[in-house]
């Protein structure tokens, strides 16, 4: 990052701790970005001189007679069509060997969409996974983390469905990626043709922690640029969200913050809130979509990150090795998109709500019954159904390696509805089952 | 009045949006500043003082503020403006415009009128010359929205005044003089449509406040029907994300048998917000056929939006409520979630590095939130009339666990608990309200019952007793069978179980997005209510426990094709007919009953 000639440079810190560091300076202004030997650094407070910095890159070695340089700007990303199919690092500085960006320099973590103008989202997202199409429907516009245990697929979830979701520009935030999977998602996108419309801003496992704190906004912004400037459909990958929130706890427990749950810091709702809010439908035509991924730890949703995203995003994608059918599928119960109801039964058929409520209802009922069986008890014949159900909705519908079209799906539904159960006990609307109910009884 | 000299300030510290200033001259707790940022001006309001530093939230980004940068103080704290033309508007927390703010994003210190000044009213006066008035009687009025929006004495004015003038019926601008009032000193005191007033202050120009004693119809019958919300009430909505909160509370808002609807989505999605952007101009209330954004005032402060305006935006939407209920309306007021505004409240505390209470938040949590909710009320004002305001709030609960301090703190507040249940949200229950934990405190209320006997039925009361006691038998066989086995038990035990869950199907599930379904008016329910007891009543005969379960689902489908069928329309009574056919396959017939109790 290059200096002016006339920027004052500062030698004395005063205090260093592993993630920031302090010195007296003047004219500062707040959330401004500085250099320390070389290293990029943000203010983060200010109290009359002394001046606290925030040092991405970590402080180790980091001398007190350091040089210090303000850039008397925030941080700030060059936007321009020269950025599809580039790879940068979290200082948006470019590790794919190729040239800088030239375009127009924006500040990251810029202000929000004013809520009037926004457009209620109304595009359905095909992804041909019945666990996400059928259940969790998802529309563009939309927020949503796949919640995962560290040992489930969900790069390659996110890549199949980043992929079939049929988006201008795919702009992926990487945040302590494995440099294995940063190596799978840039082959699989290459192999599929692809790298010409993909942004990628990775932060790897070997990065220091606190640089990833830039990542998610670098990716937002270029799909301001994408979605407002090009009237885009824009499709934003962030991984992992869950190591974001942990560098947010290293920066905020140097600062003496005063920790709330699980020693996230009291803040963390508003910081996550800030960047998945940046998911938007505009007026224009332009949206960005964010698909989003929290590692939980044993399947716990009640930690501090995965509940406040929860609260924050537009439902959550559960992923979980089914043993019945051996396959990871995505879970019925604790999965939810909260838009679909803008799009089935409009932009799909019909029976849409109708077969998704029956069939996750009737699912219910066979984990009732599971818990029967396995409390030593003998099952009725609704039970033994409900099962039967259960096991072919699992394998035919719910597990990830479906590539279906939602017709497919509701027909598949009403088959299973009709090969296990009686019209009353499915419990659906009358000019419904009329229409679709399999067979030929009345 | 004498121009008052205001203070001035420099920056001297900043971390966040908590700003320090070195302040010049007098500066009062909770008085508004502005932050000179490179020439724009920040709105920022003062939280704590100490010797000459005042302690500065900014409700915007602090990105870019210096030490040194300039501070003007204002004088006053933060107030709205009050007048007609508040309906139908979209504010921030500060009560700004949003649809005046140009281009897609939101620019700091972009601060919009609240009001439209330069539309005409049309003013009818009601008040006349020599008239003795206090603050909040009515002078005037206009029409807004088809309803009559009066115009008051300014809350603000204190003692008794005499009218010295109003002017004739005529279109009139907000900020003309309509009337002149006499103060006790015979001095001359204009008086226009538009008024201010800080927010952080209840208003309380009016007589007093009884109990409230009459029913708020929501349409949704697990709510009405088993526990009820008053005009003037008071409830709450705690439950974990995607337990059905602010679906719960917008099928209210949309349903609610109010005048005026408040809606403060504070610290939530915006998509929320869009979405009442798009149905209310184009939905039509219930009642009147009108569109309900004709009745509702949206105050959004997303989570996007500065954190600090947050709590302001609860008071702002209270304060409007406040100004509307002292016209005679019913409101409803709404808060989606009342927990990010306390998270507003912790975020600033920490820096502050106050002793944090509980779970961090700050110490005196439970005073804010119960005195938030005695804002609310059913009044009569000093003409006579009556007023209220209804609220109900929601609340996020770290983890989906119900011991936090902020559900304990509003649960000590409020009179009413609709507990959203995991359980019934996963297994799609909706509304998942837990119907033996939530509770209603006014169906004890005397004044209520009375008015239930008289507008329901003289034995409205007791059924709705009887249910609650039914669902609990339901739930004590469920737990019975799953720990002796099927056929561990009498069949009478399923058979107690699947009666409640008939009331659990038919009365409690609602589906908000059905066109019939989302709404039912008390009518419809009692008529529903009394079915369902009907079939409670019923003694059933089975042979084994095999054929309980299909027999109730059934009845439970029948019921339900009715609840989606329009109330007594033909469909809905082939339906009832049908479930008429289905009770007479399995009711013991009289004379068996009475062998039966002969033989025992
Ligand atoms: N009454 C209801 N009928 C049908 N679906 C509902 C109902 N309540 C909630 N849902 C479903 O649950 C989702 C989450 O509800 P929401 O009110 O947004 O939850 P919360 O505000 O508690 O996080 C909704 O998007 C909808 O799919
Ligand atoms: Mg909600």
């Amino acid at each position: 990052m290059e200096t002016k000639a006339f920027q004052k440079i500062y030698t004395k810190i005063t205090q260093i701790t592993k993630a920031t560091c302090s010195l007296n300076a003047e004219g500062v202004g707040y959330e401004e970005l500085a250099s320390v030997n070389g290293r990029l650094a943000q203010v983060v407070k200010i109290q009359g001189e002394n001046v606290t910095l925030q040092v991405f890159g970590g402080t180790e070695d980091i001398p007190t007679n350091a040089e210090v340089v303000f850039f008397g700007r925030p941080p700030t990303i060059k936007v321009g069509e020269d950025l599809a199919g580039r790879f940068f690092n979290a200082f948006g500085e470019p590790i794919d060997g190729g040239p800088e960006v030239e375009g127009e320099e924006r500040e990251i973590g810029g202000p929000s969409v004013n809520p009037v103008r926004r457009m209620q989202p109304s595009e359905l997202i095909a992804t041909g996974i019945a666990g996400i199409d059928l259940n969790n429907t998802l529309v563009s516009g939309q927020k949503i983390p796949f919640f995962a245990d560290p040992d489930q697929p969900y790069n390659q979830v996110m890549a199949m469905v980043a992929l079939r979701a049929k988006a201008d520009k795919i702009i992926l935030g990487g945040m302590g990626l494995t440099n294995d999977d940063y190596l799978y998602y840039k082959n699989v996108f290459d192999n599929a043709g692809a790298l010409d419309r993909i942004v990628s801003f990775v932060n790897t496992t070997e990065d220091p922690p606190v640089e990833r704190l830039l990542v998610p906004d670098m990716a937002l912004t270029a799909a301001e640029y994408f979605a407002v400037d090009k009237n885009e459909s824009v499709l934003v990958l962030l991984t992992d969200m869950t190591l974001f929130a942990d560098a947010l706890s290293i920066v905020s427990n140097r600062m003496d913050q005063i920790p709330s749950k699980d020693s996230m810091p009291g803040s963390l709702y508003s910081d996550l809130a800030k960047i998945y809010e940046k998911a938007v439908q505009f007026p224009e035509g332009g949206s960005i979509t964010i698909v989003a991924v929290t590692t939980l730890s044993g399947g716990d949703i009640t930690h501090a990150i995965p509940d406040n995203t929860g609260y924050i995003t537009e439902g959550q994608l559960f992923l979980r090795r089914d043993t019945d059918i051996g396959k990871v599928i995505v879970d019925p119960f604790r999965s939810l998109s909260r838009l679909k109801q803008l799009v089935i039964g409009k932009k799909t058929r019909e029976d849409h709500p109708q077969v998704m409520n029956a069939a996750v209802r009737l699912n219910a009922d066979a984990v009732n019954a599971r818990t029967k069986l396995e409390n030593g008890f003998d099952l009725t014949d609704y039970d033994e159904r409900t099962l039967g159900f259960a096991k072919e909705y699992s394998r035919e519908l719910l597990a990830i390696d479906v590539n279906i079209d939602v017709d497919a799906m509701l027909d598949t539904g009403w088959k299973l509805f009709g090969k296990y159960f009686e019209k009353a006990e499915v419990g659906i609307k009358e000019d419904m089952t009329k229409k679709y109910w399999p067979g030929k009884d009345d | 009045m004498k121009e008052k000299k205001l203070t001035k300030g420099k920056v001297r510290s900043i971390i966040a949006n908590l700003v320090v200033v070195e302040a010049d001259g007098p500066v009062s707790q909770n008085e508004i500043c502005y932050v000179d940022k490179d020439g724009v001006k920040l709105m920022a309001e003062v939280i704590k003082v100490n010797g000459t530093q005042a302690f500065i939230q900014v409700f915007e980004s602090t990105r870019g503020i210096r030490i040194g940068s300039d501070v003007e103080f204002t004088g006053s704290m933060l107030e709205v403006t009050l007048g007609p033309g508040v309906l139908s508007k979209n504010y921030d927390g500060l009560q700004h415009d949003l649809n005046k703010m140009e281009g897609v994003f939101l620019k700091s210190g972009d601060y919009t009128e609240p009001l439209d000044l330069e539309k005409e009213w049309e003013f009818e006066p009601v008040a006349k010359k020599g008239d003795t008035v206090v603050a909040g009687d009515w002078l005037g009025q206009v029409e807004e929205n088809t309803m009559p929006h009066r115009i008051m004495v300014p809350f603000k004015f204190k003692g008794t005044y005499k009218v010295k003038s109003v002017v004739k019926k005529g279109t009139y601008k907000a900020k003309d003089t309509i009337a002149v009032l006499l103060d006790d000193k015979d001095k001359e005191v204009p008086v226009t449509m538009v008024q201010k007033w800080p927010v952080k202050i209840a208003i309380t120009s009016f007589k007093n406040k009884p109990r409230p004693f009459k029913l708020m119809e929501t349409g949704i019958r697990t709510i009405d029907t088993l526990n009820p919300i008053v005009e003037g009430g008071t409830g709450f909505i705690p439950g974990p994300f995607g337990s059905g909160k602010t679906v719960l509370q917008h099928a209210i808002s949309k349903e609610a048998e109010a005048d005026i609807v408040v809606i403060a989505a504070c610290g939530e999605r915006a998509n929320e917000v869009v979405e009442i952007f798009t149905e209310f101009p184009e939905l039509e209330d219930p009642r009147t056929g009108r569109k309900l954004m004709e009745r509702t005032t949206i105050i959004a402060n997303t989570s996007n939006m500065p954190v600090a305006a947050r709590e302001a935006s609860v008071y702002t939407a209270m304060t409007i409520a406040e100004y509307y209920r002292a016209m005679g309306l019913k409101i409803l007021l709404l808060a989606d979630s009342t927990s990010r505004w306390a998270q507003a409240l912790r975020e600033m505390s920490n820096r502050m590095e106050e002793l944090p209470g509980p779970d961090a938040f700050p110490m005196d949590l439970p005073a804010i939130i119960s005195n938030f909710y005695s804002r609310a009320g059913f009044v009569y004002l000093n003409n006579g009339k009556t007023g209220s305001i209804t609220f109900i709030g929601t609340v996020s609960p770290a983890g989906g666990n119900l011991k936090e301090p902020v559900t304990e703190s509003t649960k000590k507040a409020a009179r009413c608990f609709y507990a959203l249940s995991q359980n019934r949200a996963d297994s799609k229950r909706y509304p998942a309200i837990d119907p033996i934990d939530s509770y209603s405190k006014y169906i004890e209320y005397p004044e209520l019952q009375d008015y239930l006997k008289k507008h329901i039925s003289e034995d409205w009361v007791e059924k709705v007793m009887e249910i609650k006691n039914h669902l609990i038998k339901g739930k004590e066989a469920y737990e019975q069978i799953n720990i002796l086995g099927d056929d561990g038990v009498p069949i009478d035990y399923h058979i107690t179980f699947w009666k409640g869950e008939v009331i659990d199907f038919v009365i409690l599930q609602q589906d908000a997005f059905d066109e019939v379904d989302r709404s039912s008016p008390i009518k419809r329910q009692k008529y529903m209510l009394d079915k369902v007891l009907e079939v409670y009543h019923t003694e059933f005969s089975f042979d084994s426990f095999e054929d309980v379960n299909p027999y109730f689902k059934k009845v439970i489908n029948e019921f339900k094709q009715m609840n989606f069928s329009d109330f007594e329309s033909d469909n809905f009574k082939k339906h009832e007919k049908e479930l008429k056919k289905i009770i007479k396959e399995r009711k013991v017939k009289e004379e068996e009953v009475a062998e039966q109790e002969e033989s025992n």
